[in-house]
């Protein structure tokens, strides 16, 4: 046999072998498109990807806040109700007993993607892009991480700058 | 091979003498042979401290038919008392913990009934036959499972603790708090677990090289989001199907939940409905603040995967009381995210001596080893504690290490429920006063 056709043979043994693996894949489910998966695809990213089209202010979330957010987590952001976090409070975080609030953050994002998947707590996603840009803005303001007339969208809200930022240590980097 | 098999070989297993305060021989009446050359050596013998029984007679439920075979059994009506601890019985709009009772049963698997649960915003009434998993994001081609589905692929059954970041929190208190296992230590659980590994089903989909990490998703209404490295999800992953041989219960996470062996109980996320492979971590609420660590010099953990090597004495422990001197037993659980128990230690005299425990069977990786230690109580005030090693050499720190590493809390801490800060894992200790009272203390 010439070594070209040898290679032939080989390659087509291959080739049945990897058709036989793909058989006993089970192969079970059905496919679907990133399109009909959408209506799921909610969890934004800290370098800004997945946030959708829209924006808001602070002035604006003040009033939304004040609707649906104040009577567990405290008017303007202090004193909640029992049991429940303050969306305002400590600028340092030297104790453990500190209650963290939204400056422990080191992402921005993570407000967003909180409050638009899990609030109010009683009607979670009831809530428009527009108006969780807005409580974004709001509690950015409130805790003096933004001007009060920044408007927060998809292309700011990554760029806040976040006042732990940098300090946050990977307990297990080689689990990564 | 076995672990037995394999400490048999290193000379720490020559039987270490027996330690202070009563420790006997951790072989001590598993054989008559020993046993009689224990009551030789300790006085600890047929006499014990044993009275006479009274004389025998029928009791009333021997005299009558039984009662009728129920099709699902549940506890005997005196076991009432054997149930998990609820931090928000009236169902606020908040988290709600159970706690298992630790103190109250025995053995390696916890009863999926008394199965610890931590749930962010109630228990969804998922129906099993609607419920869909989908697997998308850097993948070949995105693909979405039934549970039918789910049920032909193959499936593998491991034994797996689960444990909340935050259990046995309490413990950075600055004061011993009193309280049981069960509050300290409750948020711990171990079962045999039944699903599709999740590299099966990643391989359906063909993971993209440059996905470092996937989001799991809940389908419960906070969504509730963790971020995995791939690794992991290729490693020992499990799509969960079943609980000690029955359906998921339904605060775990039916009809389906990711069991991460070892890992952060909060990652592994239950009412699974979504798997995205993503480049970066997605920073999700759980991550970013609740299960990260405030440091000493404002420094902060993120990514604290694992849950490290612990233990604790289950038996006797705070609301037990001793009925005087003689014969215990005492016995708790050990664990390890990094692997199987290697070795377990107990001291009756607040770690100034020890001896080796018992371990039950064969310890299984990142899953409970029951462990037994027989002592005999002189009736003085004793301190036990329990301290673990697993199979990767890493030792269950003493509490004045963490102290020393993570700092405590500036004042003592009031709400048992608090978690004041995670990932807790030093010994615990028991003080035991010449009445058979039992204590939280800090040695």
């Amino acid at each position: 046999m010439s070594t070209c056709k040898l290679l032939l043979a080989l390659g087509a043994a291959g080739a049945l072998a990897a058709g036989a693996a793909l058989a006993q894949s089970p192969n079970l489910g059905k496919t679907i498109s990133e399109a009909d998966i959408r209506a799921w695809d909610i969890a934004v990213l800290p370098d800004g990807s997945n946030l959708p089209p829209g924006s808001g202010t602070a002035a604006q979330g003040a009033t939304i806040y004040a609707q649906q957010c104040a009577l567990c987590h405290g008017e303007n952001g202090v004193k909640p109700a029992p049991g429940y976090s303050p969306m305002v409070g400590l600028q340092k975080f030297d104790r453990m007993d500190a209650p963290k609030t939204i400056t422990y953050y080191e992402h921005a994002t993570t407000i967003f993607d909180i409050v638009r998947r899990g609030m109010p707590f009683m009607a979670p996603r009831t809530l428009s892009d527009d108006q969780v840009y807005a409580i974004t803005a709001y509690l950015l303001a409130i805790n003096k991480l933004i001007d009060e007339k920044e408007v927060m969208n998809a292309q700011s809200l990554p760029k806040v700058k976040m006042p732990n930022a940098g300090k946050f240590i990977i307990r297990f980097p080689d689990r990564i | 091979m076995s672990i037995s098999k394999r400490r048999s070989t290193t000379p720490a297993d020559s039987p270490p003498p027996v330690a202070g305060n009563g420790l006997l021989h951790r072989r001590a009446l598993l054989g008559q042979g020993f046993l009689l050359a224990g009551a030789a050596a300790t006085g600890f013998g047929a006499s014990g401290n044993s009275a006479a029984a009274e004389p025998l007679k029928d009791d009333p439920w021997s005299l009558t038919m039984g009662d009728p075979t129920p099709p699902r059994q549940g506890p005997s009506r005196f076991e009432k008392n054997v149930v998990r601890l609820l931090s928000n019985p009236n169902h606020e709009p908040r988290n709600s913990h159970a706690r298992t009772p630790h103190h109250m049963i025995q053995g390696s698997i916890t009863p999926s009934a008394l199965h610890f649960t931590i749930n962010h915003s109630g228990i969804p009434d998922i129906d099993p036959a609607k419920h869909r998993l989908v697997i998308h994001g850097m993948v070949r081609q995105p693909k979405i499972f039934s549970l039918e589905d789910l049920d032909r692929y193959p499936m593998v059954t491991r034994m797996a603790f689960v444990e909340c970041g935050g259990n046995s929190a309490p413990m950075f208190s600055s004061e011993p708090m009193q309280v049981s296992a069960q509050q300290l230590h409750g948020l711990v659980s171990n079962s045999e677990w039944t699903g599709v590994l999740l590299s099966t089903l990643l391989d359906e989909v063909g993971v993209d090289p440059k996905a470092k990490w996937f989001l799991a998703e809940g389908g419960d209404s906070c969504a509730l989001h963790r971020s995995v490295p791939v690794k992991k999800g290729f490693d020992d992953a499990m799509i969960a199907l079943y609980q000690n041989g029955e359906r998921v219960m339904p605060g775990n996470g039916y009809p389906m939940r990711l069991l991460l062996p070892g890992y952060q109980g909060n990652m592994n996320v239950k009412f699974l409905r979504r798997i995205k492979l993503i480049d970066q971590p997605a920073m999700s609420f759980y991550e970013a603040k609740t299960y990260s660590q405030v440091l000493p010099g404002e420094r902060f953990w993120r990514f604290h995967f694992l849950q490290e090597v612990k233990s604790f004495i289950t038996h006797p422990s705070f609301g037990h009381s001793l009925k005087g001197p003689g014969y215990y037993d005492i016995s708790g659980v050990a664990y390890s995210g990094t692997g199987r128990i290697a070795r377990v230690m107990v001291s009756a005299d607040g770690g100034k001596s020890w001896a080796q425990a018992a371990l039950q069977g064969d310890p299984q990786p990142m899953a409970f080893t029951r462990f037994r230690m027989p002592w005999r109580w002189d009736g003085q005030p004793v301190v036990l504690l329990s301290r673990a090693w697993d199979e990767a050499g890493n030792v269950q720190p003493l509490r004045a290490e963490i102290v020393a590493a993570r700092g405590q809390s500036s004042q003592p801490v009031k709400n048992p429920n608090q978690f004041i800060n995670q990932h807790y894992n030093s010994v615990t200790s028991w003080g035991i006063d010449s009445k058979g009272e039992i204590k939280h203390v800090y040695v």
